[in-house]
């Protein structure tokens, strides 16, 4: 008979379990090292001395973003202060956010960190997607800052009585029950009005983030918003 | 006690858990059941019971009761596989009390203050709102105080007995279980480095150590209910374990493809999870083996009966082979690819690949351990099924069937309305839950719900009354 075959042998199989397990969870680790290093959170000098990155520090929210096609990268990316031209953010053009454009590290920081709270403590994820997790009872909010709804050219400035997008959001987070979009309504979460600040300026932060061009075609046909 | 059959308190003890975990199994289904009613009419329990807060409790009911019908199959198994009883079993009642007290408290806490201000009392007290680990802090801090202490049974009696293969791989898998758990326990206002960790609890668990886990139950279920070989079974077993986690762990980069991570893990995560759907084809091969081979085996010495020792148990294991494949590697293939999934990502065709897969992988095998126990509750020898298991097993079964192709439907649907045509806005996302078909869909969806729920009811009641039949041979 000839010799019992390797492929037959327990030990084999069990080394190799071990060898493919550890091998994998080494590069996972190795790769954690460094998405980390790039996704943490920048700070307000990079947005002054024009350094992009993937997940921007708070003071984002004093400048305009918007999220078009990089020729580049073949797809959208968001846009911090304007668009050089050249496939990257120019940080230069400001933008008021409930009045101001001069958040300092701290104020910004404070607002997001509340707002971030809140995201979580309102269960937004249990029926918003964000970055496109979460649940499909509501419209995904990676990108809501810039949806045209909220814009000049939307309907829900007007909606409730508000003239700045961030005001008509703050509002609308307050009191949704009054603010009906579609038959599947939002309830009220009893957030506060300070609340609604953190939550609008997370909102900001978040459409900020370079999500690898998800959701794509954002807000590129307008649809008219109640328009059914 | 009532019954005399289990002299093992390991065993005991698992029937707590099973028991357990079947109500929660239901309750998973009502909540469910509340969520489909409100994609169809959305002022039902409108500021009451608002879909986010049934949803959690459809989501977590889920996660706990697999957690606890795998804490069961455990402590069942284990004084088969090692032949001893199980070590520090006191400790393991008591914390199966002090887990079944708290699941019940956090649940209490969900449904009726539901949410809290944006502060840290909240996230310490009332949700985390990370969806499938909102649990608060405090939960959090005493599931890993019992899942630290099941693990220690675990090992302890490993370590003492005799110390088999699927007892090895169980010992590895719930370490790592148990530790991932802790990926999830912190708060941070970055939303990218939040997802990334959280993926780690949520993929690491499921598309990693539950599956290695299932693979463990099949083969202590295969060797319990056919006969079959041992040795074989367990060589079966370390491929799997070399399959699963060689795609299962760097298969997690499709979740990274846009959540702020850089672009390589479009490639890792394409590749990679492409290659997760091939350790399902050998589970589903390998169960289908195994049967076939100890059959003919028996048939080769001119015995004509079943090998089957257990048919509503082998039923269900089959059930898991199939539907481990089609709902976790099929239609988790579907979407896998960042060129697919930057359309699909966020739509209904997740919820479709998680109902088919969450059956399929897990709620079938662990059901099938629930028939194992009653079977070995009541001293059966060989359990036959009742009309009552098959009415049940077809009716759960085409009823998750039929939700996910309802819900692939209103994938589609979303996908081309919203994603492609429209963009993903706000209004583009209503466009596409207006449309007839997406409706349609949400009708259909609800009406299999029922029907899963209808047949989940004679689940319960056939796994109450079965073990007293007159039909097994004891």
């Amino acid at each position: 008979m000839a010799n019992k075959s390797v492929w037959s042998d327990n030990r084999f199989w069990q080394r190799t379990a071990a060898w493919v397990t550890g091998f994998a969870s080494i590069l996972l680790i190795w790769l954690t090292f460094d998405t980390s290093a790039q996704i943490s959170m920048g700070n307000d000098a990079d947005l002054k001395n024009g350094v992009t990155k993937r997940v921007p520090g708070p003071t984002v929210i004093n400048y305009k973003i918007s999220y078009e096609i990089s020729t580049k990268r073949g797809h959208e990316v968001p846009y911090i202060g304007g668009n050089d031209g050249k496939g990257g953010s120019l940080f230069k053009e400001k933008e008021k956010f409930f009045g101001r454009d001069d958040y300092s590290e701290k104020e910004a920081g404070d607002l997001l960190h509340l707002g971030k709270l809140g995201s979580q403590a309102k269960n937004c994820m249990d029926c918003h997607t964000l970055m496109g997790n979460g649940a499909y009872y509501a419209p995904d909010l990676t990108k809501a800052w810039l949806d045209p709804a909220w814009g000049p050219e939307g309907s829900m400035q007007a909606v409730t009585g508000k003239s700045t997008k961030e005001e008509a959001m703050a509002e609308f987070l307050q009191h949704p029950e009054l603010y009906p979009t579609h038959a599947r309504m939002m309830p009220n979460l009893g957030i506060t009005a300070q609340e609604a600040k953190g939550l609008v300026a997370f909102l900001k932060h978040l459409s900020s983030i370079d999500t690898n061009g998800f959701p794509r075609n954002f807000g590129k046909i307008q649809g008219a918003l109640n328009g059914k | 006690m009532a019954n005399n059959y289990l002299k093992s308190e390991s065993k005991q003890l698992a029937t707590w858990y099973f028991t357990f975990a079947a109500i929660i199994f239901g309750a998973q289904l009502v909540f469910g059941l509340v969520a489909a009613i409100q994609f169809v009419m959305p002022s039902f329990l409108y500021q009451i019971l608002d879909f986010s807060i049934a949803r959690i409790l459809h989501i977590n009911a889920l996660v706990v009761w697999m957690v606890f019908a795998m804490f069961g199959s455990v402590y069942w198994l284990l004084p088969d596989e090692t032949e001893i009883e199980t070590v520090g079993i006191k400790v393991g009642k008591l914390l199966f009390w002090v887990f079944a007290a708290a699941i019940v408290v956090v649940v209490l806490v969900f449904l009726f203050i539901q949410v809290g201000p944006a502060d840290q009392t909240t996230i310490w007290f009332i949700t985390e709102g990370r969806e499938y680990i909102e649990a608060p802090r405090w939960a959090d801090i005493g599931i890993v105080i019992v899942a630290l202490g099941f693990v220690a049974n675990l090992f302890l009696t490993g370590i003492k007995g005799k110390q088999t293969g699927i007892v090895t791989v169980l010992m590895a898998d719930m370490i790592a279980f148990a530790g991932l758990y802790l990926a999830g326990m912190f708060f941070t206002d970055n939303i990218s480095v939040d997802q990334y960790w959280w993926w780690w609890v949520i993929h690491l668990w499921v598309e990693a150590t539950w599956e290695v886990f299932v693979g463990a139950i099949a083969a202590y279920g295969l060797i319990k209910m056919l006969g079959a070989h041992r040795q074989v079974v367990e060589m079966w077993l370390w491929i799997e374990v070399s399959m699963l986690f060689g795609s299962g762990i760097l298969g997690m980069g499709h979740h990274y493809f846009w959540i702020g991570t850089p672009e390589y893990w479009w490639e890792i995560g394409a590749l990679f999870s492409a290659l997760e759907p091939l350790p399902l084809v050998a589970m589903f091969v390998h169960v289908l083996y195994d049967w076939g081979k100890t059959q003919g085996a028996q048939e080769a010495h001119g015995e004509k009966v079943s090998v089957i020792k257990n048919k509503p148990a082998f039923t269900w294991f089959v059930l898991n082979a199939f539907g481990n494949f089609l709902g976790a590697g099929v239609w988790g293939f579907f979407h896998t690819l960042p060129q697919i999934n930057l359309y699909t990502h966020g739509t209904q065709f997740t919820a479709a690949h998680g109902h088919l897969a969450f059956f399929g992988a897990y709620a079938t095998i662990l059901i099938g351990m629930f028939y194992l126990a009653v079977q070995g509750k009541n001293g059966i020898k060989v359990m036959k099924s009742t009309k009552l298991s098959i009415w049940s097993t077809s009716m759960i079964t085409g009823g998750v069937m039929g939700m996910t192709v309802a819900l692939t439907i209103a994938g589609y649907v979303q996908v081309i309305v919203e994603r492609a045509q429209m963009g993903a806005t706000w209004s583009g996302y209503f466009d596409s839950q207006s449309g007839v078909w997406f409706t349609q869909a949400m009708d259909w969806r609800l009406l299999m719900g029922v029907i899963t729920f209808l047949g989940f009811i004679l689940l319960a009641t056939d796994l109450l009354r079965t073990g007293k039949s007159a039909i097994h041979e004891r």
